[in-house]
């Protein structure tokens, strides 16, 4: 039996973060997200770990993959307007290859939009911000215990793909307080970057030769290597106009496409002989998992399916999802982004409904049953 | 007996980008100096820098180095220093990388007085985009994006750090290299935040622009425009106008943030170990 504790779902990412072995937190203070922040400037300096506050949301997300680099782990944590400033660098750690994890506690609205709401607008660019093609792997926990332990399971995916890792909750999922039990160490597993074992004069860091990703090395440990956020070879260096920029940035998206199984969860709930389906994430999810109760006490054959692994997106469980189903559901804090997502992968088979809420309250379980019984 | 760069310079990686009568040569030899003379060994070693000609440095040296995006390597380096504080962490950084889109990351740090030694190569210019001005292009110059003279105030790069807080501020140039070495080895040396400013020549898109028919020409600017500050300060105001004053500017000691920082962790877990 672990600890038991009320904890906010900030909180609780915190306390994830430490289980995982973060040592090194960077950032700047931002609602709804800045809880992250003091929970860990209370508890870092007190395992000899590093606790920053930056001068800048950019500043934060360099200082963060500059503490990785020297091998911590390290985690920074933000919302919308952070989270787009950030951007930059969050392309420098996957092209460099430094495991780093970001949160965004999403609020709604582009600009400073609503800073105290919940949104679900960032998601896209959770998957797209930054410039040029890159992997990405972003986690939607909805609930406390699941913002814990997603945030174990971000450093884990992050220390063994070499890329940085998104974790993407809304302001409710963020502030709300949920009895969680934080288990023992060793219960859930810490994943550690792979290190070299050959010698520094043959260290080669971006080497693809044994597997897509190749052993880190930490500075200061005596492989003097070249990162730059240049398309580099094998040996770290800058290449210019070379097949080797093309088959490289295929490697990189690789790291993360042909390893889906192991990168994509999610909960699905009462699916098998659902006609109707609502696919949700986050708060969104917990208001339709409350719809399918209430559909199914009516006779109605409603299901979830609420993904944990928002990217890579769960492109096969859609589909398959698709092709028996009457329709989707898809309840989003946002004006309709994820649906391209769910229809692209639909391809036609069922009918897909978008529910669009971006006034600062959830979507609730009303409005998601009223649109299950239109489309059953 | 020839200084032995080789043993610094990562084999295969030069010839460098930098273009002919560009002085950033002069200064990487300078700086291999300085480190050798100090003899630290060369893991120990990060040499952080962001975009632009200068921030191409790193990649030929045989250290832990990190080529970082345009302005921000200072708080890059900030991390790597508060990780591993017992290492040596240097910062090659320009004009306009440090103090136009790096300016905040710049006064910060500063401000911190983190142990990071600072290294601005000061060519006036942002060469490598093909020379538009900078925070640092003295007024009236042309530039790409000043065709009609440049009106921009500019930037007095170590009044700038010394008012943002940093500890060591000085001024070399690439005309005066044996006093260069000198003042690298006193920046490195120095506990706390260095910004060493180094006057620089970009004849390319800077200098033929500017009435400066050869890169001699540039150096021979610097030998006549840099006074050491002993001598500048001599002078009388009427006669200091164009010169610039160089050697250790500005020193003071003042607490560490890394000592700070990790003082403060020890203060604070010292109740729980107490307690057991």
């Amino acid at each position: 039996m672990g600890k038991i504790k009320l904890l906010q779902g900030n909180e609780a990412c915190a306390e994830g973060a430490l289980y995982a072995g973060c040592t090194f937190f960077a950032g700047y203070p931002i609602t709804p997200s800045t809880e992250v922040a003091e929970y860990l400037a209370r508890r870092l300096p007190l395992i000899r770990g590093v606790f920053l506050q930056m001068e800048d949301e950019i500043a934060a997300m360099a200082a963060v993959i500059g503490g990785s680099l020297a091998g911590q782990k390290a985690l920074t944590a933000t919302s919308g307007p952070g989270f787009s400033l950030k951007q930059e660098n969050i392309g420098f750690a996957a092209l460099t290859e430094i495991p780093c994890v970001i949160v965004n506690v999403m609020r709604g609205g582009p600009s400073t939009g609503v800073p105290t709401g919940p949104g679900q607008s960032d998601i896209m660019q959770c998957r797209w911000g930054t410039h040029g093609d890159h992997p990405a792997i972003c986690l939607t926990p909805a609930y406390v215990q699941e913002v814990f332990s997603e945030t174990v399971r971000a450093f884990n995916l992050s220390e063994k793909y070499r890329t940085p890792v998104i974790i993407a909750f809304d302001e409710i999922v963020g502030h709300m307080r949920e009895r969680i039990e934080i288990p023992e160490p060793g219960v859930l597993p810490v994943v550690n970057r792979r290190k070299p074992e050959c010698s520094f004069e043959e260290y080669l860091p971006y080497d693809d030769r044994e597997g897509d990703v190749p052993p880190m090395a930490n500075f200061f440990e005596g492989y003097r290597y070249h990162v730059t956020g240049l398309n580099h070879g094998p040996d770290g260096f800058p290449v210019n106009a070379s097949p080797r920029i093309h088959t490289d940035e295929l490697r990189l998206m690789r790291k993360v496409e042909a390893n889906r199984k192991d990168i994509i969860r999610f909960e699905e709930f009462l699916t098998k002989d659902a006609d109707v389906i609502v696919f949700a994430y986050g708060v969104s999810g917990r208001s339709g998992k409350t719809a399918v109760e209430m559909a199914r006490a009516e006779g109605i054959k409603a299901g979830l399916f609420r993904p944990l692994t928002i990217w890579p997106f769960p492109e096969d469980e859609v589909g398959a999802l698709s092709s028996r189903v009457k329709g989707i559901v898809v309840p989003e804090l946002s004006l309709g982004q994820i649906i391209f997502e769910v229809e692209r992968c639909a391809k036609g088979r069922t009918r897909v409904e978008g529910i669009y809420r971006v006034d600062g309250d959830p979507i609730t379980p009303a409005q998601i049953l009223e649109k299950i019984k239109e489309v059953r | 007996m020839a200084f032995d760069y080789d043993r610094y310079i990562r084999g295969g990686k030069l010839p460098h980008i930098w273009c002919p009568g560009c002085t950033y040569g002069i200064v990487f030899k300078s700086l291999l100096r300085a480190v050798d003379a100090l003899k630290i060994p060369k893991n120990d070693i990060a040499m952080v820098s962001g975009i632009g000609c200068a921030s191409r440095l790193p990649g030929y040296v045989d250290f832990n180095t990190l080529h970082t995006a345009h302005g921000r390597a200072l708080p890059f380096a900030t991390g790597l220093k508060m990780a591993k504080p017992d290492k040596h962490v240097m910062v090659v950084s320009g004009d306009g990388d440090a103090t136009a889109i790096g300016g905040n990351h710049f006064i910060h740090a500063c401000r911190r007085n983190i142990d990071i030694t600072v290294l601005v190569f000061n060519n006036f210019i942002y060469g490598m985009t093909g020379g538009q001005y900078s925070p640092t292009t003295p007024s009236g110059h042309i530039a790409t994006t000043m065709p009609y003279g440049n009106i921009d105030p500019s930037f007095n790069i170590p009044e700038l750090a010394k008012g943002a807080g940093a500890t060591w501020v000085g001024r070399g140039t690439a005309y005066h290299a044996a006093a260069l070495d000198k003042l690298i080895i006193g920046a490195i040396e120095h506990k706390g935040l260095s910004v060493l400013e180094i006057i620089n020549a970009c004849p390319t898109t800077h200098g033929r622009r500017n009435k400066f028919r050869s890169p001699t020409d540039m150096l021979l600017w610097m030998k006549d425009t840099a006074l050491p500050l002993s001598a500048f300060e001599k002078l009388p105001p009427e006669k200091t106008a164009g010169k610039f004053p160089t050697g250790v500017l500005f020193k003071k000691e003042a607490p560490e943030y890394c000592e700070t920082y990790y003082g403060m962790v020890d203060r604070v877990r010292k109740p729980a170990e107490g307690r057991g």
